[in-house]
Order: structure tokens, then C-alpha cells, then sequence
């Protein structure tokens, strides 16, 4: 049976893993191959490498962080943040990604999507979404959150799947580093939308919140920061947990 | 030394660096006369089966003699798939044709059985989520040196749309929504579907196998 995956984001700053609360407020949490390596150890089924600066300068700092943690860990790697363009893209791939994030990026230049996808195959193309809930609709935001849209985010997802986007990394703005629960509202409608899996973010604090997202999200995976950071065995407990209700994951 | 055949999309670089965790030698040629010198053969792959085509008559003849030398060789994702007749995703392009049978869409072979769970979204509207992506259940289905030491109830990492039919070469299968075949093997010729150099540990003793029978 297909299990639902627990997918771990290691926020990166200048080479270190930051995490912040609403994408404000960083602190310090990590080496990210050493933390990549425990979270293997632990059982985690993914790692998202998520560059939070993604300036140009730092661009080589991001593929020897990628290039580190491939080195360590045998497991699909996603890297995100700061991906303009087909060269950032390859950047990645190249120094070990197998799947990158693409975000601001995909929605002012939709044919990045086709493009990537023609050249690395849809599985390599995850279209991210950062969204907000606006008067009774999710609402885009782009540029790390800073800037709002008038793009409803189940819209977007459909199109982004149609363009040949292989899954959909959906952030809750309103719920991230809150650790109050995943938007499973947010999450159902996109997942219940798009024929391609949905990747649901922002606001794990509890085991539970993981059990509500893969049944009344409906999500196929579900990503966290701070719940793996700060405590050992937190994944293995995890997946013990949704075990015992029911829901399909890889014990290792 | 492991010959990785690079035809363009193949994504080598984290197979080398699996292959490297395991102190084993790789090298991408860049002509088939390479192939002679290799110990093994390694065709990754991702993406449409339709890059194979890269892979010319000199390339396919090169691999083929390899494999008439009593040498290993392993394809994983497209390049397991290449070892068939061919697949529907690209129907003007023959595979290597080592094995019988041809590679289609899953949803089109599906026997609409859902598996219940509690987390349900495997289907929307009926219909699988499409390609199959993350860690499922590889069943051994009889012995074989490819996975030998796979425990029972193993997970390995899929990403993949289409894939091959459970056939007499089929050591290993899995399921999602059909049962499909996850690994193969004819004699020296292996093939994964999944993806080992993203499987952990359990990818690892796979690739630790096959590098066996090569070196």
C-alpha cells in the first residue's frame, strides 16, 4: 500500500537551518547534512531543502548544502527557494536534487513549468503555493509571503497540474510556525482538485495534527520543520502514532 | 568498473553518489566501444520513455553484447522499462527487448480495487492520483540475487506513471491500484521500477547486490 509520507523541511539560510514563525523571526537550528542524516536514522521519508535567501550570491553556498546532504542521505531530495529559472533548476538537479520547488517563479512565468517537466519529467517538478486566507478564499501570496495576489490557490493548482507540475507543495501562511494545526480545509480543496499529490505545510505542532491533514486533508504527504528539529525520535514516534489509526506509513 | 549510460535525462547524479557511499568505481561513457571494459552496466532514468531513444543501434548492440558476456546490468525506472518490448508512452520507440511485454499507464491497467485506509485520497473521483509517488510495499515474489535480503514487508521510493506487467521475470511487485512489476530479472539482466538510490537502506542492499555480481 502506498504510504503517506512525512516529509521534513530544513529551512536554509547561508548554509544553516533557520526556522522562523509566519516566515519572521529566525533562529538557528542546525547543520543541515547532519540533521538530514538523523532524520534518516529516524525514518523521515523526504527532505525539503528550502533556501530562504536564494540571493544570487549565495547561489554556491545552496549547491554545496545540496551537495552535502546527497552525499549523506539516500532519499528523494526537494530543493526550493529562489528558483527563477531553468538554470537555477538545473543548478540544483545537478549538485543532487531530484525534484525542485518552484514558486514565484511558476506564476509569473507558467511556461517554466511545461519546460522543466519536458526536460526532467513531471516527478521532477513540484509547483509550491503559499496561501492565505482572504475573505473566504485562499488567496496567493508570492515572494516568501510577502506580497499578495489576486490568484485563488485550487485554480492554481489545477492549472500548475495541467502544465505538467508532478505535486503540489501547499504552505497555509496563516497557519505556519503557529503549530495550531494544518489548514485542512485549505489542503482538501486543493487535494480533492488536482489528479497529482498534494505535499500539505504549515502548522504541525501535535501527532494529531498529522492524523486530521491525511483524513480530513485528504493529503498525500504531509512536511514540518520545528516538530523534527527540537526533539529526537519524533519521527519514529509520529509514524507509530498515525500507525495506530490507521493510516499506511513506512516503518523502518 | 560501472558504466552509467547517460542518454540525456537520466538524472545520474544521485546514483553515482549511492554507488559512491558504496566504494563502488563508476564511469559514464560517452561512446558504446566503452561498454566493453565495464564490469557492470547501469541505466537510470526518469521522464519519458521516449528519451530512450537516444539509445541507438551501436548503444543497444553494445549493451547487448555486455549481457552476452555473462556481465550484470541493472535499469531503474525507464531504463527497467527499456528492458521490455517497449511501452505505450511511446509506442514508435522498441525498447532493448530483453524481456516480453510492454509498459502502459497505470490508470489504463487499473482493476479498480481501492485499498481502504483512513487517509483516502489516493483517487480523485474515482480515479488513482497520477504518477505513483512515494514509498510503497515491494512484495518478493521469489527468490532472486537482485533482492536478496529485502525484508518482508520492505518499502522503496516509486515515482513513476507507467510501468511494466507482472510477467515470468517479475521477482518483486507492487501495488497501486494494479499490481505491477517492481523488479525483474532474467538471468543477469535486473531491473527496478523504483528508485534504489532513493530507497535508504533498503535501496542501498539492492545496489550493494547488484555491485556484487559486477565486481
Amino acid at each position: 500500500m502506498l504510504s503517506k509520507r512525512i516529509i521534513a523541511c530544513l529551512d536554509v539560510r547561508d548554509g544553516a537551518v533557520v526556522k522562523g514563525v509566519n516566515f519572521e523571526g529566525l533562529r538557528h537550528a542546525g547543520d543541515p547534512a547532519e540533521l538530514a542524516t538523523r532524520y534518516n536514522r529516524e525514518g523521515i521519508d523526504e527532505v525539503v531543502i528550502l533556501d530562504i535567501t536564494a540571493t544570487i550570491e549565495k547561489r554556491k553556498a545552496l549547491a554545496e548544502t545540496i551537495d552535502a546532504v546527497a552525499r549523506e542521505i539516500f532519499l528523494p531530495l526537494c530543493v526550493g527557494g529562489g528558483i527563477r529559472g531553468e538554470a537555477h533548476a538545473e543548478a540544483a538537479i545537478e549538485a543532487g536534487a531530484d525534484k525542485v520547488g518552484i514558486n514565484t517563479a511558476a506564476l509569473s512565468q507558467p511556461d517554466l513549468i511545461t519546460t522543466l517537466a519536458k526536460r526532467y519529467g513531471s516527478q521532477a517538478v513540484i509547483v509550491a503555493i503559499d496561501t492565505k486566507r482572504v475573505g473566504g478564499r485562499f488567496k496567493i501570496y508570492v515572494r516568501s509571503g510577502q506580497q499578495g495576489t489576486e490568484r485563488d490557490a485550487v485554480e492554481w493548482a489545477q492549472e500548475a497540474a495541467d502544465r505538467g507540475a508532478g505535486e503540489i507543495l501547499l504552505t497555509s501562511i496563516d497557519q505556519d510556525g503557529t503549530k495550531a494545526g494544518f489548514d485542512c480545509e485549505l489542503t482538501a480543496a486543493v487535494s480533492s482538485a488536482v489528479p497529482i499529490p498534494v505535499i500539505a505545510s504549515g502548522g504541525a505542532g501535535t501527532f494529531d495534527h498529522f492524523v486530521d491533514v491525511f483524513t480530513t486533508g485528504q493529503a498525500d504527504a504531509a512536511l514540518a520543520a520545528s516538530i523534527f528539529h527540537y526533539s529526537e525520535h519524533a519521527v519514529a514516534d509520529l509514524k507509530t502514532h498515525l500507525r495506530s489509526h490507521g493510516i499506511p506509513v513506512r516503518i523502518t | 568498473m560501472i558504466a552509467l549510460v547517460d542518454y540525456g535525462a537520466g538524472n545520474l547524479t544521485s546514483v553515482r553518489k549511492a554507488l559512491a557511499h558504496l566504494d563502488a568505481p563508476t564511469t559514464t561513457p560517452t561512446r558504446p566501444a566503452e561498454l566493453d571494459a565495464a564490469d557492470g552496466i547501469i541505466v537510470p532514468g526518469v521522464g519519458n520513455f521516449e528519451v530512450t531513444a537516444a539509445l541507438g543501434a551501436d548503444w543497444r548492440a553494445a549493451i547487448r553484447a555486455h549481457i552476452e558476456r555473462q556481465r550484470p546490468m541493472l535499469g531503474i525506472c525507464v531504463g527497467m522499462q527499456w528492458l521490455f518490448d517497449g511501452s505505450t508512452e511511446a509506442p514508435g520507440h522498441p525498447g532493448l527487448q530483453m524481456l516480453p511485454g510492454t509498459c502502459s499507464l497505470i490508470t489504463d491497467q487499473e482493476d479498480a480495487t481501492p485499498e481502504e485506509h483512513r487517509g483516502g485520497s489516493d483517487r480523485v473521483g474515482g480515479r488513482l492520483k497520477v504518477p505513483h509517488v512515494g514509498w510503497n510495499t515491494l512484495r518478493v515474489t521469489r527468490p532472486s540475487w537482485l533482492l536478496d535480503g529485502v525484508a518482508k514487508g520492505a518499502q522503496v521510493y516509486f515515482t513513476h506513471s507507467f510501468a511494466a506487467p507482472v510477467t515470468a521475470d517479475c521477482v518483486g511487485a507492487t501495488r497501486y491500484g494494479v499490481e505491477f512489476a517492481a523488479a525483474v530479472e532474467r538471468g543477469l539482466v535486473g531491473g527496478v521500477q523504483f528508485h534504489p538510490e532513493k530507497s535508504s537502506d533498503v535501496g542501498l542492499r539492492i545496489l550493494r547486490n547488484f555491485l556484487q555480481k559486477a565486481l
